[in-house]
């Protein structure tokens, strides 16, 4: 008996912290008379909480915002219950993924108006899709690196393949990458269907790193990114350089080359089974607006579809745009993708 | 009273014990499982045959399923080999800061793979420490990254049940002339038989469903089972994401069935003494099994300090920046809370989802180790057995997907849930709670519980006096499996995450997944720092989790 109590004891003091550490009680906010909206978005979104609270008051919703995964997971979960996928509005699909919802049938027409800006980036005769926000990958390089070396940066695409550039250039494959499926389709798009396997084919005698995903080329193998990093040539993101800024934010020390990126557009939409529609307009609408729009950079890395609103100073700093990526309609790369990844696995792997 | 009746009473007893667990599972994982299945398979309502041959048929099929065995054949026996000697020297000898590094095996268990990718790639790749082994993108690196998530598996199940092992029989042995060897070939080993089929069991399955660290290390090349069927998810083939989940299962179940067969006719009893024996004074045999551990601890340790080191680093200088920026709301824009409120979103939920693992895992080891009066029951208690296995054998991603189309939406509706995430993680657990907890319950001696009931204790004082003083000390491992388990799941819970939650691992994803490196601090340093957190915060539960102790009721 004597050792049974110091046991209760303890037991009684651990359980009670213990409940307090658990979920149990934890309130969902009384949503009251207003009317619930569902958005499904991909993980990155993410705006500031004034600008939802605005939007929810102004409009007397309850804004519920479900995050399954990447754009990927956005676009399987909506695909798989097309009908009735149990939210209202979808957002973060993108260019690679945009034709499996069109297919699906799973969204309405978008009543609103686009902003000024917007319609460069619409899909042709498609009003279910509405651009909110473009990013283009591209070839990234560390420009310290190259200065102490003495060495030119390269420019091109071609320059990755000559020798002067061995063993210098990191990428993450097509397979499980967003990015990298997207300079898949860049080699595709610049050197057609008959001779992107010979320019991957080049990429892999120049000694090209591949790698799984994104992280694992910037962080871990770019000498820009993390902090034992051998490649000084990576692929990333046009707004990449605004973010490997010096400490006092005067200074990049990446920089995108303009003449290797490939756009890729993010669109929002209505779901036809959606149970608030107007909310999901009205939603829509929303992420059209100048506040959001203005929001995005900061919050998203993406650059606004509108071009009436200001980007930040490092992006305008460090960040320059493309004049004239490389494109491609989404139903072409649902037509071709899977056999793309299957020829560029033969073409990496032999 | 008549035969009949006492063979209902018990049928009606199981099956109240029972009744919760596969509730449980039902619900949450074998619904929302056989939903994806359905459409995959059967489309249109009815099932299509020629597809699912077509699937098997493909030669990438062929190499994806034989890179899966050998992988995790060789895995899980990397594994034992490594860690057996490891859980003797850790739970038999008296080790100095045995009880520390217990606690420590526990955290490749918590580790985000993402961290663990990052780490394995910074010490194998071009130049790292181990950069000349030139194993990086290569199945060796796989099979290491593998071994080191699953050595403490082995450790923990097989060290439990070798902590309580009577000794007298080695003693025994020893005394009647048998070499060290030979003892622990012909009397420990044996003895240890349910426990290492255990682990081997629950290691495979680890093994064999491994998803992260797969796609990182060798994703563009090697793919297993598990990664092509997030894959074919992706591309939305459900035909061949379905086909190849049914091969998953249908594989898990013939394991299952041999490793019953395995664990022979003695089931699953571990011979247990009620007052365990205490670790005895390092001898010049053990010298192997101390060289071996401090080898394996070394190799475990070089990951774990190479990602502490970058956590400690930004612009090739040494900062502690990444840890103040911990607790700074609105330090980068990849993330909408601080590290530390996702820290203690994850330990909210590791609490929630101990508790439901240990629970229901309580119930199942019940149900699982009683012995059986007759054949159908020892068939119906056996099918119970694998059926709680399950959830380590089936891919995460139609588990996240199936959850997403079922339970998430009407009737059920219970994405808002804030105990759906807890309750999703208790099920991943709960295999690994049933294996610590059913080598020692089934090495009781079902007569002591008979002399209780003679002696006119109810079923549950029985419960409370045979029972508990024997199972207590397992029963803490499992919490700590746990815990862990739960503080580092990713694949389930990323479908169902609150975006308002998030929880530590989602967060240090996202850290990892955005370009930053602005102020101070960086975001792979910060990802870093918060996997250190991770680790060092699992490591101090455990070790207070294990410090309570059930009295020994034998002396009341």
């Amino acid at each position: 008996m004597r050792r049974i109590l110091p046991t209760l004891v303890t037991g009684a003091l651990v359980l009670p912290a213990l409940a307090a550490c658990s979920t149990f009680g934890e309130g969902e906010s009384a949503s009251g008379g207003t009317e619930k909206l569902v958005l499904v978005a991909h993980e990155s979104f993410s705006l500031p909480d004034e600008l939802i609270e605005e939007f929810e008051a102004e409009h007397d919703v309850d804004l519920e915002i479900r995050q399954p995964g990447d754009a990927g997971a956005v676009v399987t979960e909506i695909a798989l219950n097309p009908d009735d996928s149990g939210a209202d509005a979808v957002f973060g699909v993108d260019t690679t993924f945009a034709s499996r919802l069109l297919d699906a049938d799973a969204l309405e027409s978008f009543e609103g108006d686009l902003p000024s800006g917007a319609d460069a980036f619409a899909l042709a005769d498609e009003d279910r899709l509405v651009p909110v926000d473009s990013g283009n990958v591209c070839v990234n390089v560390d420009t310290a690196w190259f200065a102490e070396r003495g060495l030119a940066e390269p420019e091109s695409l071609d320059d990755l393949v000559d020798p002067t550039y061995a063993d210098l250039f990191v990428t993450p494959g097509p397979v499980d990458s967003s990015p990298g499926l997207a300079f898949l389709l860049t080699t595709v798009a610049a050197y057609g269907e008959d001779g992107w396997r010979d320019y991957w084919r080049g990429l892999v005698d120049n000694g090209t790193e591949l790698v799984a995903g994104w992280s694992d080329a910037y962080y871990t193998s770019f000498t820009g990114g993390g902090e034992d990093g051998q490649r000084p040539i990576v692929l990333s993101y046009d707004s990449s350089p605004a973010f490997t800024t010096t400490e006092d934010g005067s200074a990049t020390t990446t920089r995108a080359l303009l003449d290797t990126c490939f756009t890729q557009v993010e669109y929002a939409g209505v779901l036809r089974g959606a149970d608030n529609p107007e909310g999901a307009q009205e939603l829509v609408s929303w992420l059209l607006s100048e506040e959001v729009q203005a929001a995005l950079p900061d919050n998203m890395y993406v650059y606004p579809v509108r071009d009436d609103v200001e980007l930040p100073a490092a992006w305008a700093e460090f960040a320059p745009r493309p004049a004239a990526p490389y494109t491609m309609e989404p139903a072409e790369i649902a037509a071709n993708r899977e056999t793309w990844i299957g020829e560029w696995r033969e073409e990496t792997q032999r | 009273m008549a035969r009949g009746d006492a063979a209902l009473t018990r049928t009606l007893r199981l099956l109240a014990l029972a009744a919760l667990p596969l509730g449980v599972v039902a619900v949450f994982f074998v619904l929302p499982v056989g939903a994806m299945l359905v459409r995959g398979l059967a489309p249109d309502g009815h099932l299509d045959p020629g597809g699912l041959v077509e699937v098997l048929g493909r030669d990438r099929t062929g190499r994806v399923l034989w890179f899966t065995l050998w992988s995790a054949a060789l895995g899980t026996l990397l594994s034992l080999v490594l860690g057996l000697p490891v859980a003797y020297a850790l739970f038999r000898v008296a080790v100095p800061g045995a009880r520390v590094l217990r606690a420590l095996t526990l955290v490749p268990f918590v580790l985000p793979t993402v961290v663990v990718g990052a780490a394995f790639r910074a010490l194998l790749g071009e130049g790292g420490l181990l950069g000349f082994l030139g194993w990086d993108g290569t199945p060796a690196a796989i099979v290491a990254a593998l071994v080191f998530f699953n050595i403490s598996v082995v450790v923990r199940v097989v060290g439990g049940a070798w902590a309580g092992l009577d000794p007298r029989a080695e003693e025994a042995a020893a005394a009647l002339g048998a070499s060290p060897a030979r003892v622990l070939l012909t009397v420990t080993l044996p003895a240890l038989r349910p426990a290492l089929a255990s682990a081997a069991a629950v290691v495979f399955l680890f093994c064999s469903t491994a998803f992260g660290v797969v796609l990182t290390l060798g994703g563009l090349r090697y793919a297993t089972v598990e990664t092509e069927i997030y894959l074919l998810t992706r591309a939305f083939d459900l035909p061949a994401a379905a086909c190849l989940s049914l091969v998953q299962v249908v594989t898990v179940v013939a394991l299952l069935a041999v490793l019953g067969r395995l664990r022979g006719r003695a089931g699953d009893a571990v011979p247990v003494d009620r007052v365990p024996p205490r670790p005895r004074r390092a001898r010049r045999g053990d010298v192997p099994a101390l060289v071996v551990t401090g080898l394996v601890v070394l190799a475990t340790a070089l990951p774990i300090v190479g990602l502490a080191v970058a956590s400690l680093q930004v612009r090739g200088e040494w900062t502690l920046a990444n840890y103040r920026a911990l607790d700074e709301p609105g330090i980068t824009t990849a993330l909408d809370v601080p590290v530390l409120t996702a820290l203690r979103n994850s330990l909210q939920v590791a609490v929630d989802a101990t508790w439901m693992a240990l629970l229901l895992g309580l119930l199942v080891a019940l149900v699982v180790t009683r012995r059986a009066r007759s054949r159908p029951e020892r068939v119906a208690r056996g099918l119970l057995d694998g059926f709680f296995m399950l959830p380590l054998g089936v891919s995460a991603v139609v588990l996240g997907f199936g959850l997403l189309v079922t339970v998430a939406r009407p009737p059920l509706a219970l994405r808002d849930e804030p105990l759906l995430v807890p309750l999703v993680q208790a099920l991943v657990a709960l295999p690994l709670v049933v294996r610590t907890l059913v080598p020692v319950l089934a090495g009781i001696d079902d007569r002591q519980r008979q002399a209780a009931a003679s002696l006119g204790a109810s079923p549950a004082r029985t419960l409370l006096v045979v029972d508990l003083p024997v199972v207590w000390r397992p029963l803490l491992a499992a919490a700590g499996f746990a815990f862990a388990t739960s503080l580092g799941e990713f694949g389930a819970t990323s479908f169902l995450s609150r975006p308002d939650h998030p929880t530590l691992p989602v967060v240090i994803g996202r850290l990892l997944g955005s370009p930053g490196t602005t102020g101070a601090q960086s975001n792979p340093g910060m990802a870093m720092a918060a996997a250190v957190v991770l680790a060092a915060t699992v490591t101090a539960v455990v070790l207070v989790v294990e410090r309570l102790r059930v009295p020994s009721v034998g002396a009341v």
